[in-house]
């Protein structure tokens, strides 16, 4: 097990820069979750962690070794691909047992670490089984075996989920993160899917086109995202978006709504910026702000309410049942102390 | 009345089909008719010269005679003929020769191509001409390459580099003519083996090779295990097809030394065409082309069940 540094980062590819300086610390025994749009860079700094691709400037250390030079298979690192690489010429077995036969390991050796990690995934019957006979689960679990076989330093992960059904995939979620809690070891998973990174990661690194935009643990982000950007990425639904400007201690939306600040906000007159709600923290209050429904989602557990507020769409979620209807208005307030507040033109949170 | 009518017409039976729409609705019919264009081509200029080169292999017909049937005597004499199995020997030799230089030569293009290098599409173009020039002319380049005075190995050898005093006799000799045979022959043969094996290379996903490379393969590792077995179906089909290629070899034989120097070079198809055409022997020449017919059965087999289909290769319902 070892802790992860990745110092100022940089990646080009030909003379386009990919990464521009990512510096992250990660802990022995993390589970981190590098997180971000398509083509944000993230499979590129985990290949990068793997060795499969050069580092163009910074440093990535692992343990206390800078890696940058070192060949991939003398970084202890194993990794999970996508579309899982297993080799379609192996048996389940034989896959697994891959790494260690090229080591020269005895049988004894091999079938005991094969054994084990078989045990640990529940891959038992399957050993005998070319790859092409699994289902999409199935080959997931051989994919992580192969990476458990090899007792490395750190896992890594690219998007090993994303070829599964919505159902596995919340199933091999818990199975992957209850594998972690059980093994301990250093992990970096890449994610798009921001529903992953909330419910698996220790930390979550937030990347946008090459830069980190925030680094933290998963509420952390949810509570008091730095910017407009980690704002709309975390949560779902996603934070609603009112601009405008501060004035008089309030902010004015454009069509002229008055709303609340958070103390830490006021202060900064004539300064245009974004005001962020979470779905969740609006209230039904007959005293309020109008709000006209354009569409109703009840769920049974909550009310999703899509309407027309202060100018702009939103989307509201209330515990309560709604009996209103479609082009009717309700009126919901807004709690000071919940809500975000960011730069117009930078971005950046306002307050802290 | 109408109580007995109306159900009458509920069940009317379909109007009586006539002959030809049952026959249409008959599936033996159906694929039958629907084979016999194709059958039919293959009749006409497979079955029939083959069928008809089994029968003059049973006759002692020459060329502007008929002949009459003599049932195994081509055969039974070809037994006790030194130069028809000088040339069985020597097609077994040039084919087992030529086929494994062919193979090596080409998998290790094909290993180079399937880099990044520059210029590879001009490359592979490169790789692909000797397929592409017709057979007969790059034989006569060869003839000139091995030609005893206008050679130009000679040539460079002794008066560009001077490692040599004496201008190479290339197919003066028996053996030196065997093997100058050999060598055009790779040389020719190369490109089908390197371009199809760069196919099958390039169906293996690079990811595999991330995935052994992080599983700490070396690069040698990393052929014999990865791609020598992802390799293996396509070349079983390559070998197979190269071996038939030149195991039944004719044009460059024939072109660069017609057989000689004293018979040694005779391929069996050489030899075939030998005496059926300018030796006007058609039923013996017959009888040599129909005894390849085993040799090449053998050879399919072998390197189609040896090298063939792997298990993994199967459909997901067998364990
Ligand atoms: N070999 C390459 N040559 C040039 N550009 C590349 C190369 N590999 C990746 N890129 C570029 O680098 C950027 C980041 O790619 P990367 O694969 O890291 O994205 P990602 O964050 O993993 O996205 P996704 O979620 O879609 O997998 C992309 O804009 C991509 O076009
Ligand atoms: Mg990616």
């Amino acid at each position: 097990m070892a802790n992860v540094s990745i110092r100022n980062v940089r990646k080009r590819f030909g003379s386009t820069e990919i990464l521009h300086g990512v510096d992250v610390e990660i802990d022995d025994g993390e589970f981190v979750i590098l997180v971000g749009p398509s083509g944000c860079g993230k499979s590129t700094l985990l290949r990068m962690i793997a060795g499969l691709e050069n580092i163009s400037s910074g440093e990535i250390a692992i343990g206390d070794r800078v890696v940058n030079n070192i060949a991939p298979k003398e970084r202890d690192i194993a990794m999970v691909f996508q579309n899982y690489a297993l080799y379609p010429h192996m048996t389940v077995r034989d896959n697994m047992a891959f790494s260690l036969s090229l080591t020269n390991a005895s049988k004894a050796e091999i079938d005991e670490k094969v054994g084990r990690a078989a045990q640990i995934l529940g891959l038992n019957p399957y050993l005998a089984r070319y790859p092409r006979q699994l289902s999409g689960g199935q080959r997931q679990r051989v994919a992580m075996g192969r990476a458990i076989v090899r007792d490395p330093q750190v896992f890594l992960f690219d998007e090993p989920l994303s070829n599964l059904d919505a159902k596995l995939r919340v199933a091999m979620r818990a199975e992957i993160k209850e594998l972690h809690q059980r093994l301990q070891t250093t992990t970096v998973y890449v994610t798009h899917d921001q529903i992953e990174a909330m419910t698996m990661a220790d930390k979550i690194v937030v990347m946008n086109a090459g830069n980190v935009e925030q680094i933290g643990a998963p509420l952390d982000l949810y509570d008091k995202p730095n910017n407009l950007f980690v704002a709309g990425f975390i949560g779902s639904p996603a934070m609603n978006f009112v601009k405008g400007k501060v004035a008089d201690g309030a902010f004015t939306a454009e069509d002229g709504t008055i709303l609340p600040l958070p103390p830490s906000a006021a202060g900064q007159d004539g300064r245009p910026a974004v005001y962020g709600i979470r779905p969740e923290h609006f209230r039904l209050a007959g005293d309020g702000l109008p709000a006209r429904i354009t569409v109703l989602e009840p769920t049974g557990s909550e009310t999703q309410v899509m309407a027309h507020f202060a100018g702009t769409p939103i989307i509201g979620a209330f515990r309560e049942r709604i009996a209103a209807k479609p082009g009717e208005t309700i009126r919901v307030s807004v709690d000071p102390m919940a809500a975000h507040v960011f730069d117009g033109a930078t971005g950046q949170r306002i307050g802290a | 009345m109408s109580a007995t009518t109306i159900p009458s017409r509920a069940f009317r039976e379909r109007p009586k089909e006539s002959w030809l729409a049952k026959l249409f609705d008959s599936k033996p019919f159906l694929v039958a008719l629907c084979l016999l264009p194709c059958s039919g081509l293959l009749i006409v200029f497979m079955t029939y010269p083959l069928g008809l080169g089994l029968w003059l292999s049973l006759t002692d017909t020459t060329i502007g005679q008929a002949g009459d049937f003599v049932g195994l005597d081509n055969f039974i004499s070809l037994f006790d003929d030194q130069i028809f199995w000088n040339a069985v020997g020597y097609t077994i030799f040039y084919t087992a020769v030529a086929t494994s230089g062919k193979f090596m030569l080409g998998l290790w293009l094909a290993l180079l191509l399937n880099h990044n290098l520059p210029l590879k599409a001009f490359l592979r173009a490169i790789v692909l001409l000797p397929w592409i020039v017709p057979t007969v002319l790059s034989s006569i380049a060869w003839w000139w390459i091995y030609d005893p005075q206008f050679s130009i190995v000679s040539y460079v050898a002794v008066d560009v580099l001077h490692v040599s005093d004496q201008y190479f006799d290339f197919l003066g000799s028996p053996w030196a003519a065997r093997w100058s045979l050999i060598a055009a022959n790779i040389w020719r043969g190369i490109p089908f083996v390197a371009i199809t094996l760069l196919a099958g290379l390039q169906t293996i996903p690079p990811s595999l090779y991330e995935a052994a490379l992080l599983d700490g393969a070396s690069g040698w590792q990393k052929f014999r295990r990865i791609t020598v077995p992802l390799l293996m179906p396509i070349l079983s089909v390559a070998l197979t097809l190269s071996v038939l290629f030149t195991f039944s070899d004719f044009q460059l034989v024939y072109a660069i030394t017609r057989g000689g120097p004293f018979n040694s070079t005779h391929l069996m198809a050489t030899l075939a065409f030998q005496r059926a055409i300018p030796g006007s022997q058609l039923g013996e020449g017959a009888a040599i082309a129909v005894s390849m017919i085993p040799f090449l059965l053998l050879a399919t087999m072998v390197c189609f069940f040896g090298v063939g289909r792997r298990k993994w290769q199967q459909g997901g319902d067998n364990d």
